[in-house]
């Protein structure tokens, strides 16, 4: 579904990712650990289409089309869904409208009848129900004077009615207490099918013990240095990055 | 006379022929506008140098050629889209047609007690104290051309006043409209109204052009809130796009008196709003909103003034811009507190999006305190759309136009949302058109 090959990217002339290789197949969850600045973030937004990375070599093929010369809205609308690791506050816009016109957005380009308000609420509140979040929270403005664990379910709940095929999770786990983090889990669990695949981006090994991977990748220096099943995930936890990052280096 | 004295003559002129015809009259009204002529006279039109003008310079008005309206004009009802009218509710209408108000009031609603409108002429042909009195808080002449002009030529215009303890349902909607002529007319509106004790009244003040209208209107509003009186103010700007437009409005409140003012300019080649309150006696409040949207080669000023001149008075002020193309948009924000006015609560925003790179924006805030305990805060802001905001958005499928008219809108209605009445702002909504994603609004409820 997903092959990344030799990417290279930069930012503000500063190299980051350098000569990336990952093959994520549908069906497969994928975690992609390490350091602070090893370029885990950068990876989700460029496979997003956030503008300020310049891409300068390798490709990356999603279902065998080129993603990177995609408009980010083409791209969601094609099926990839980026979790924010620090979601958007939009004053003036509300909840319900943003999910509105996103479903509605992808259902166009499916060639899908778009939904009107009744039948696009019905579907929405049983997933707020499933998020365990407030239906007062639908006529809110997008994540403004949300927790951080507000807005990380929001993202999830977003995924939930929009229904990717691909979904990024960029440190989803972060800033949630342990019954947030479970609510979150759970949302991210249902989703999982053998036609869907999932990238998650975290620094901790916490999320994977609720959302358990197939696959677990190192990223350092800009590319992947390790990768493993879930063990490694545990493996990283108990004793850190530093021995993955020295046998990387001999 | 000041230097660029010439552009006055048009002026002068006009004023000949109406003291001789059209404005003859007896009493203390001719002794009032000669006085008001002169005061014009020996002002000029506002330097260029003056502070108060610096951002707006009168030159482009100067330049045109104005013709007085004739006091026979036609007085059949002007066409006016169904989209400027107030159809929400049933109100208290009367149309202006090049300032001149229209015989009869088209109201909607039963007449209600307490409630008087009387055309300005009629109440200036009997000389009445009770006018004299409306007009004589009055100062903004001294140190204002334009209102000086008004004052020269004062006419046309209505009286409008509500008893003590009266709470009008209906709003009152006066719509001016200014119509195309093969000469271009200059028309000098003065509006008075006067809440009583207790009184609660909703305006709409309407600023309509007909396409091609090429006028330039001199208006006037005096607003007197008697204590605890309340009233909400709308006044839209829709002028046509090649007309000018100098609207001052003078609001003397009362103990413990609200006014709500919500400015919407979306219209008009060149506009300058002067909107000063005063806030004479305790617990009287203020609140001012304002949103304009300026594109193409429009110039639109917004000079605001508020005087805390007693204790424990409250003001709020809320100005949204966006400006793009070549335009330029001016807020100047002026709060004053007086010594003695402690207790003394003053808040102003000035938000700005700037949405091209020929468009200017001169935004400033200036507060002049002379009371202890105070609390007062201002800030002023010009910006672009917030890009991570449009990558959100983005990433969740809509288009990058969408993102923008949404953002955009988003940023309007939060004006649009300190509307009070529900009529008027849905009503509101209606005039920002396609600048407002109408789906945003359907989902607010």
């Amino acid at each position: 579904m997903l092959n990344i090959e030799n990417l290279h990217a930069r930012v503000e002339g500063r190299e980051i990712l350098k000569g990336l290789n990952l093959r994520v197949n549908a069906g497969e969850v994928h975690a992609i650990m390490g350091p602070n600045g090893s370029g885990k973030s950068t990876l989700a937004h460029i496979l997003a289409g956030r503008s300020g990375y310049e891409v300068t070599g390798g490709s990356v093929r999603y279902d065998g089309k080129d993603l990177l010369a995609m408009e980010p809205e083409l791209r969601a609308r094609e099926g990839v869904f980026l979790a924010f690791q620090y979601p958007v506050e939009i004053p003036g816009v509300n909840n319900v409208y943003l999910l509105k016109a996103a479903c509605n957005a992808v259902r166009k380009h499916r060639g899908q009848e778009e939904l009107d308000a009744m039948d696009f609420l019905k579907l929405v509140k049983d997933k707020m129900q499933f998020m365990e979040i407030d239906p007062a929270f639908l006529s809110r403005a997008v994540n403004e004077g949300f927790s951080g664990g507000e807005k990380k379910r929001n993202e999830i709940l977003q995924m939930l009615v929009l229904e990717p095929r691909l979904a990024l999770l960029d440190e989803t786990d972060s800033g949630l207490d342990i019954d947030a983090l479970k609510v979150v889990a759970k949302g991210i669990n249902r989703l999982r099918s053998p036609e869907r695949a999932m990238l998650m981006v975290t620094h901790y090994q916490r999320l994977l013990d609720y959302v358990v991977p197939d696959f677990v990748h190192v990223l350092a220096g800009g590319r992947i240095v390790k990768s493993g099943d879930r063990h490694l995930a545990q493996e990283l936890e108990k004793r850190g990055y530093d021995w993955v990052l020295a046998e990387a280096a001999a | 006379m000041n230097p660029g004295g010439e552009t006055m003559q048009p002026y002068l002129e006009h004023f000949k022929v109406f003291s001789a015809g059209a404005g003859a009259a007896s009493g203390w009204l001719p002794a009032l506008r000669q006085q008001a002529m002169e005061s014009f006279t020996r002002q000029g039109f506002p330097a260029a140098r003056s502070e108060n003008w610096k951002y707006t310079p009168t030159r482009p008005l100067e330049k045109r050629r104005f013709m007085p309206i004739e006091a026979e004009a036609t007085q059949s009802a002007p066409d006016v889209p169904d989209t400027v009218r107030l159809r929400e509710v049933s109100t208290h209408t009367l149309t202006f047609v090049n300032g001149r108000p229209m015989l009869a009031p088209d109201t909607t609603t039963r007449p209600v007690g307490g409630l008087h409108f009387t055309r300005l002429d009629a109440a200036l042909g009997q000389a009445s104290a009770r006018v004299e009195e409306l007009l004589a808080p009055e100062t903004a002449w001294n140190h204002d051309p334009f209102s000086a002009l008004n004052t020269a030529f004062l006419r046309d215009g209505i009286v409008i006043t509500l008893d003590d303890g009266v709470v009008l349902e209906a709003p009152i909607q006066l719509l001016f409209v200014s119509t195309p002529d093969a000469q271009p007319r200059v028309c000098h509106p003065r509006i008075l109204i006067r809440l009583g004790r207790g009184a609660r009244a909703t305006l709409l003040q309407t600023w309509f052009g007909q396409a091609g209208a090429a006028n330039f209107t001199n208006s006037y509003t005096q607003v007197t809130l008697q204590d605890c009186a309340q009233l909400e103010h709308l006044h839209l700007h829709r002028e046509a796009a090649d007309e000018f437009h100098v609207n001052r409005v003078e609001v003397s409140q009362q103990a413990g008196s609200r006014y709500v003012s919500h400015t919407l300019n979306l219209g008009g080649l060149w506009l300058r709003t002067d909107l000063h309150t005063r806030l004479e006696a305790e617990q009287a409040e203020t609140v001012l909103n304002g949103l304009y949207h300026v594109d193409d080669r429009r110039h639109v000023d917004n000079h605001t003034r508020i005087d805390h001149l007693a204790p424990a008075t409250r003001s709020d002020e809320l100005y949204r811009g966006i400006v793009s193309g070549h335009a330029h948009a001016v807020f100047n924000g002026k709060v004053w507190v007086a010594e003695g006015a402690a207790g003394t609560d003053a808040a102003q925003a000035n938000h700005n999006l700037l949405l091209s790179r020929q468009a200017e924006i001169d935004t400033k805030p200036e507060l002049e305190i002379y009371a202890d305990d105070v609390k007062c805060s201002h800030g002023a802001t010009v910006g672009q759309l917030d890009d991570n905001a449009l990558f959100y958005l983005r990433a969740r499928g809509l288009d990058d136009a969408e993102a923008r008219s949404l953002l955009t809108g988003a940023f309007a209605l939060a004006v649009l949302n300190r509307i009070g009445s529900p009529p008027l702002r849905t009503f509101a909504c209606r005039q920002l058109g396609s600048l407002l994603p109408q789906s945003i609004l359907q989902e607010e409820t």
